[in-house]
């Protein structure tokens, strides 16, 4: 590990479905701390690209470094425990598992032996799975179920936390909320990827961003340059 | 049929179907988790078996026997998985069929070169050899201390799989196998422990069974087909299903062999084919 290596850098990742040639050369990174936005509409390659630093689709071309070491090669398990939490789209929640064993199952010490987020600490967070602990995953709400699946992915302590789609099909008062608790987990100096629909808050909370366009990148920049630039935004993610 | 004749035949039933949950339950834990059809698993139950009579000629002790048997059996089942499994799991069913079909022979030749083609009988030990008078008849002490430690096993079982880390894992990977790796942990850990558990099962009861039936060559393949009635009743991939399901078809086993004789072979198989009828997932089997 070299230390002052970003916690992520992708270079000229290109990823395949079967014969589908998705991802066409991506290159980005995130410091310690830092909040990404990965932006662009349905189908150009968000998920994908998250599926592929992970290793659950391995890129067919290009690097992956978490840290300064090469884990384009590796099994998700040994990614992920490099220090990466994912917040998958759908939640993925463990439906026959209860509140409690969703979040104890994958608890660990982080990268460098720190234990910041404890199921106390998650329960702080998350007010409202303290009061459905003993409830199995399949019986939340869907905001719920969202909660419980940033707080598992916080209770393997990260450095890099994704989420996908995180308010995807929430009402407006649990967007508020999910928004709130991504701010506060940002403050504590975790670093983020995000990826949203709503521009606004991405724009509000990320220091930079991302848009895809099939698969290749058309702007890499800071949020305050794609805030300044309107037409950037409007052109590749309006509808 | 008086109640002392019923009272024992539900004490036989229920004493097969605890023999069966030991090779159903890992059956069922291996495909619900691992996706691999095991054929193999009845000569698991087998070598489990001829381990007991070989181990039991050595330390002429049933209990020495068993308690060094498990663990030669767990690492048995880890050295399959390794070396035949493991290879398997991004593979299609058919090739675990093969495979595994494959394994069948095999074990089954190494075991003729082994211990020869001859039947085997591993006595009962003496303190349990006696029997208990129920009425005008008896009852063997053996299968009621064959019954009480299967309880055992399926409670602790129950205690694993509910309770610890590695049951979580082991449920967690049977609804999300993808999501549990996702989350940093090693699923081709788990799955080799998971094998190497339902080998030491089934090689149990293998064991603790060589007493009441004799020891002999493919005494796994009938207990293989009855053990995927079982599952299949109770939904695959289910260990409650397995328990349900293998308490089902012993009772129906035995009753079936003393209240219609002439359809006795029959009776498991018209059970599944009405539980199929009614739930096709299985009693408790998760409709996808």
């Amino acid at each position: 590990m070299k230390a002052d290596a970003p916690i992520l850098e992708v270079s000229d990742m290109h990823t395949h479905y079967g014969a589908s040639h998705i991802l066409h050369g991506i290159d980005f990174s995130v410091a310690r701390g830092e909040c990404l936005s990965l932006m662009g509409r349905n189908g150009m390659g968000k998920t994908t690209t998250i599926r592929s630093i992970f290793g659950l689709t391995p890129p067919s071309k290009g690097e992956v470094r978490v840290f300064g070491n090469v884990v384009t090669a590796s099994a998700p398990h040994v990614i992920a425990r490099q220090g990466l939490g994912l917040v998958p789209e759908g939640r993925e929640i463990f439906a026959n598992l209860s509140v409690e064993e969703n979040l104890l199952m994958t608890a660990r010490a982080g990268r460098d032996g720190s234990n910041n987020w404890t199921l106390e600490r998650v329960l702080e967070t998350f007010p409202r799975l303290a009061e459905r602990l003993s409830n199995m995953g399949n019986h939340l709400s869907g905001g719920e179920q969202q909660m419980l699946a940033i707080g598992r992915a916080l209770m393997t302590n990260p450095d890099l936390l994704v989420l996908d789609e995180a308010t995807e099909g929430l009402a407006p008062l649990i967007r508020k909320e999910i928004w709130s608790v991504v701010r506060r987990i940002k403050e504590t100096g975790i670093a983020t990827i995000l990826v949203d629909k709503d521009v606004d808050a991405l724009l509000s909370v990320s220091d930079k961003c991302l848009i895809l366009v099939k698969g290749t990148a058309v702007f890499s920049g800071s949020s305050t340059e794609l805030a300044a630039n309107p037409d950037i935004h409007v052109q590749h993610l309006g509808v | 049929m008086d109640f002392v004749t019923f009272l024992i035949q539900v004490l036989n039933g229920v004493q097969y179907g605890f023999t069966l949950f030991l090779v159903a339950s890992g059956l069922t834990l291996i495909f619900g988790i691992m996706g691999i059809i095991n054929l193999a698993h009845g000569a698991f139950y087998m070598i489990g078996a001829y381990i007991c009579f070989w181990l039991f000629g050595i330390t002429d002790s049933l209990l020495v026997a068993i308690m060094a048997g498990i663990p030669i059996m767990f690492v048995f089942g880890y050295a399959i998985e390794r070396l035949a499994i493991s290879v398997l799991y991004k593979r299609d069913h058919l090739y675990q069929v093969l495979m595994t079909y494959g394994l069948i022979l095999i074990l089954n030749e190494m075991q003729k070169i082994l211990w020869g083609s001859d039947f085997y009988s591993v006595p009962i030990p003496e303190v349990l050899s006696g029997s208990i008078p129920m009425g005008n008849q008896e009852y063997p002490v053996y299968r009621l201390f064959v019954s009480l430690v299967c309880m055992v096993v399926a409670a602790g079982m129950y205690v694993v799989i509910g309770k610890t880390k590695l049951g979580m894992m082991i449920r967690a990977g049977a609804s999300n196998r993808e999501m549990v790796q996702a989350l940093g942990i090693n699923i081709s850990r788990v799955f080799a422990v998971v094998f190497s558990l339902g080998a030491a099962l089934a090689g149990f009861s293998g064991m603790i069974d060589a007493p009441l039936s004799s020891v002999y060559p493919g005494m796994g393949n009938y207990i293989l087909i009855i053990s995927f009635v079982v599952i299949v009743i109770g939904g695959i991939g289910s260990v409650k299903g397995a328990f349900v399901g293998a308490m089902l078809v012993g009772l129906a086993d035995t009753f079936g062999k003393v209240l219609v004789p002439e359809f006795s072979s029959m009776v498991i198989y018209a059970l599944m084919a009405l539980v199929l009828l009614w739930r096709p997932q299985g009693l408790f089997g998760r409709v996808t």
